[in-house]
């Protein structure tokens, strides 16, 4: 059984429910034959990877539901072997170069050209190029985006591509002005309560409202996990009220009880008890920078508001910290210890600078 | 694919296939060709707005002596155009080819091309230019096409061109490598080197070369251009778009002119394989006439002011606004508003708007605001700076972005 986030996806441009003059966009894009590079950006969970699918549908047909994946081994000039997986139709690819980490150049060159030298082997199909969906282009290398650029021009007769991507401050400016900027917003509140709505009636499960309202403001304007929310309480309770509580995930809850002890006592011992659960989180590969935005959310709330800018100013320096350095634990653990003395020193209402 | 079993026609594509090693650009449909080539000035004086430096060029096509040169300036400001214009007037189409070689940075340009492939071009024999007596088409001729003597119409100087563009990302090695090349082949050959910053060429070639500064473009005749432009590909835009356009691309014309194509391409304007093109507004377009930036426009078929700041993703003022108001909120009271600022973050950050963006529009606002007085715009500076470090280090942007308002508006507090 799939999930609802899966099972209620829309296939085509017709059936998206939100960003209409979005859609026509890239309808009348996609008919008009001249397709441009495009770049789609927009936060996570507002949609972006089915507006693609759909926009590829709306330009190939359903040909392109009908995927295969590859596993490819490429060798970098140290002889170096890497695997690399790629989703592929008949008309396009869909590849995820940061998989491979510093070696994503390897893969841009010379996948891109093998795919760019040849022309459509369909001769029915509707359009002279394939297309390659490039996912997580804001963790592409310099190097690999440099490589792009020249690709980009060289090849434009048989290849589009379509760049995925959360933000565009990490993308060269030379790309930048070669493709199209499509950004895509995440739904607001009440596109998210129609969402769920909609997929509550074709499940033929009760509507309740006031949940349906809790859930998306707890999803932080986030589809995907706002449905996975709704299937994971309709899944645990039978009866539901406006007052079911909605189990948050795991790491999350954890995040929150770290919060609640370190709010609780600032002690080099309750520190130490932080650090076994922070541990925790990173074995189950929660990412750091996940950690220390939840968990800086989850203290705003507690903190007095005279020093609530403080803590920001500190997690966002650890959070750079933690992408600059390389053991991670250090700086999350640094950021609970300056939380702590910032707290403590606010308490006795003196500085310790 | 048609032609496979017809040898003749085989033969004659072979033919064209290795006598001309044409660019792909030229067989497409000129629709899919990018407007920034489309519209490539064809001569020295179509050149926008760098009349110095084209009168100095100009003078040097009548004497057909050309010293090296090095042309800097702003990106967008017509060096690579001039470079090619120039070269396409001294020689004609038909000496282009094998006097002039052109090497860009999307080119491997190390130290082993330079030693390799600018050498031995740069020694080669001169190629024989046409004889005297070849004739050619003169389309610019008064009085409608003329044929004219070849050697009339285009100079060809004894000598080749090389020319090397962004040389400013060329290694200092591969620099110093070109610095005896210059000299000893400088009988027949000339060496243009286009750059953004002259600073990153090594003295020795600089002192090689006369020096052309390209000046930003100024605005009236970067408008006059996009306008131009639209008007012959038949776009139509509302009042405003092209200045618009200009000012968003910093008086590069070459991103402005992208812009305009993308743009152009979004509203629809060049497809006419589309059927139902909606021509029944025209006349309503007339009252409808005041721009809202906000609202979606009424005509799809003209670009608006909206379009061109969706393609450019710029953030629009309305809310730039609420976070100038929230971060500005704070002067003159205690403390620091919070839950405002990390309000319209959030809003922010859920929209899509890029970080980046958000700093520079927000920079821009905030050093030109004049309720903020010098000194808080000093310690502001150091905060824009700090933040601009961290997204390009890959930092989370809802975080970065959030502390700087924080941070400006902690500063404006304490005053």
């Amino acid at each position: 059984m799939a999930l609802l986030v899966d099972k209620h996806r829309p296939r085509n441009l017709e059936s998206l429910s939100y960003h209409p003059e979005l859609s026509d966009r890239l309808r009348a894009l996609a008919q008009s034959g001249d397709f441009p590079h495009l770049l789609v950006y927009g936060p996570s969970g507002a949609g972006k990877k089915t507006r693609i699918v759909a926009t590829l549908k709306e330009l190939y047909g359903p040909g392109v539901e009908k995927i295969k994946i590859d596993a490819r081994v490429f060798q970098t000039t140290t002889n170096r072997k890497l695997e690399f997986n790629i989703v592929a139709s008949v008309y396009h690819l869909e590849i995820t170069p940061s998989d491979v980490g510093n070696y994503d150049r390897v893969v841009i060159q010379d996948l891109l050209k093998e795919v760019a030298q040849t022309q459509q082997v369909d001769l029915s199909a509707k359009q002279r190029f394939k297309v390659v969906v490039i996912n997580e282009a804001d963790h592409l290398t310099r190097d690999a985006q440099a490589a792009l650029r020249r690709t980009m021009e060289k090849y434009s007769p048989n290849l589009r591509l379509i760049l995925v991507a959360n933000s565009t401050s990490n993308i060269i400016a030379p790309i930048r002005s070669r493709t199209l900027l499509v950004r895509v917003a995440a739904p607001t509140e009440g596109e998210i309560c129609d969402v769920l709505r909609v997929v509550g009636k074709k499940e033929g499960w009760r509507d309740v409202e006031g949940l349906n309202a809790r859930i998306a403001k707890e999803s932080g304007r986030n589809l995907r996990r706002a449905l996975l929310m709704y299937e994971a309480v309709h899944a645990q309770n039978e009866n539901l009220t406006e007052n079911t509580p909605i189990p948050p995930p795991d790491w999350e809850a954890l995040i929150s009880q770290i919060a609640q002890q370190i709010v609780q006592e600032r002690s080099p011992a309750r520190l130490l008890q932080v650090r076994s659960e922070l541990y925790d989180l990173l074995s189950h590969c929660i990412d750091p920078t996940t950690i220390i935005k939840t968990l800086t959310w989850k203290l705003i709330p507690k903190t007095p508001e005279e020093i609530q800018p403080e803590v920001v100013k500190w997690a966002a320096f650890y959070e750079h910290r933690c992408r600059l350095g390389s053991k991670v634990i250090f700086h999350l653990e640094a950021f609970v210890a300056k939380y702590m003395r910032v707290y403590e020193s606010h308490l006795m209402g003196l500085d310790f600078d | 694919m048609a032609d496979f079993f017809n040898i003749k026609a085989r033969q004659a594509a072979a033919a064209q296939a290795s006598s001309s090693k044409a660019p792909t650009t030229k067989q497409e449909p000129n629709r899919l060709q990018p407007w920034v080539e489309k519209y490539r000035p064809k001569t020295l004086s179509e050149v926008t707005a760098q009349d110095h430096t084209i009168q100095v060029l100009s003078r040097t096509l009548q004497s057909s002596n050309l010293p090296h040169m090095l042309f800097y300036g702003p990106p967008g400001t017509g060096k690579t155009s001039t470079i090619l214009a120039l070269a396409k007037q001294l020689y004609g189409p038909e000496l282009m080819k094998s006097r002039v070689l052109e090497l860009n940075a999307s080119d491997e340009r190390g130290i082993s091309i330079v030693r390799a492939k600018v050498k031995d071009f740069a020694r080669q024999q001169l190629s024989a230019a046409p004889s005297y007596n070849v004739m050619v088409e003169d389309k610019d001729a008064e009085g409608g096409v003329k044929q004219v003597k070849y050697r009339d119409k285009y100079p060809c100087p004894p000598f080749k061109i090389v020319v090397l563009d962004e040389a400013d990302s060329m290694t200092q090695d591969a620099q110093s490598a070109l610095r005896r090349t210059m000299e000893t082949y400088s009988k027949m050959t000339r060496f243009c080197l286009v750059c953004n910053y002259v600073t990153r060429i090594i003295d020795p070639l600089a002192s090689r070369c006369s020096k052309f500064r390209f000046k930003s473009l100024d605005q009236g005749s970067a408008v006059t251009r996009v306008e131009d432009i639209a008007k012959l590909e038949g776009v139509r835009l509302a009042p405003g778009v092209s200045e618009e356009l200009v000012r968003i691309a910093d008086g590069d014309l070459r991103k402005a002119i992208t812009f305009l194509q993308s743009a152009a391409r979004l509203v629809g304007n060049n497809k006419p394989a589309k059927g139902k093109k909606r021509k029944v507004v025209e006349d309503e377009e007339e009252e409808d006439d005041r721009m809202d930036v906000d609202s979606a426009p009424a005509d799809s078929d003209v670009v608006t002011l909206k379009t061109v700041q969706d393609i450019a993703g710029v953030i629009p003022e309305r809310t730039m606004d609420d976070l100038e108001n929230a971060v500005l909120s704070s002067r003159n009271k205690k403390n620091i508003p919070y839950a405002a600022i990390a309000n319209v973050v959030q809003e922010m950050i859920a929209e899509g708007w890029s970080a980046a963006q958000t700093v520079g529009q927000l920079f821009e606002r905030i050093m030109f605001d004049e309720r903020v007085n010098d000194v808080q715009k000093m310690k502001i500076v150091g905060y824009f700076s700090e933040t601009d470090k961290r997204l390009v280090d890959g930092a989370d942007e809802h975080l970065a972005i959030l502390d700087l308002g924080l941070r400006i508006s902690g500063v404006l507090c304490q005053g």
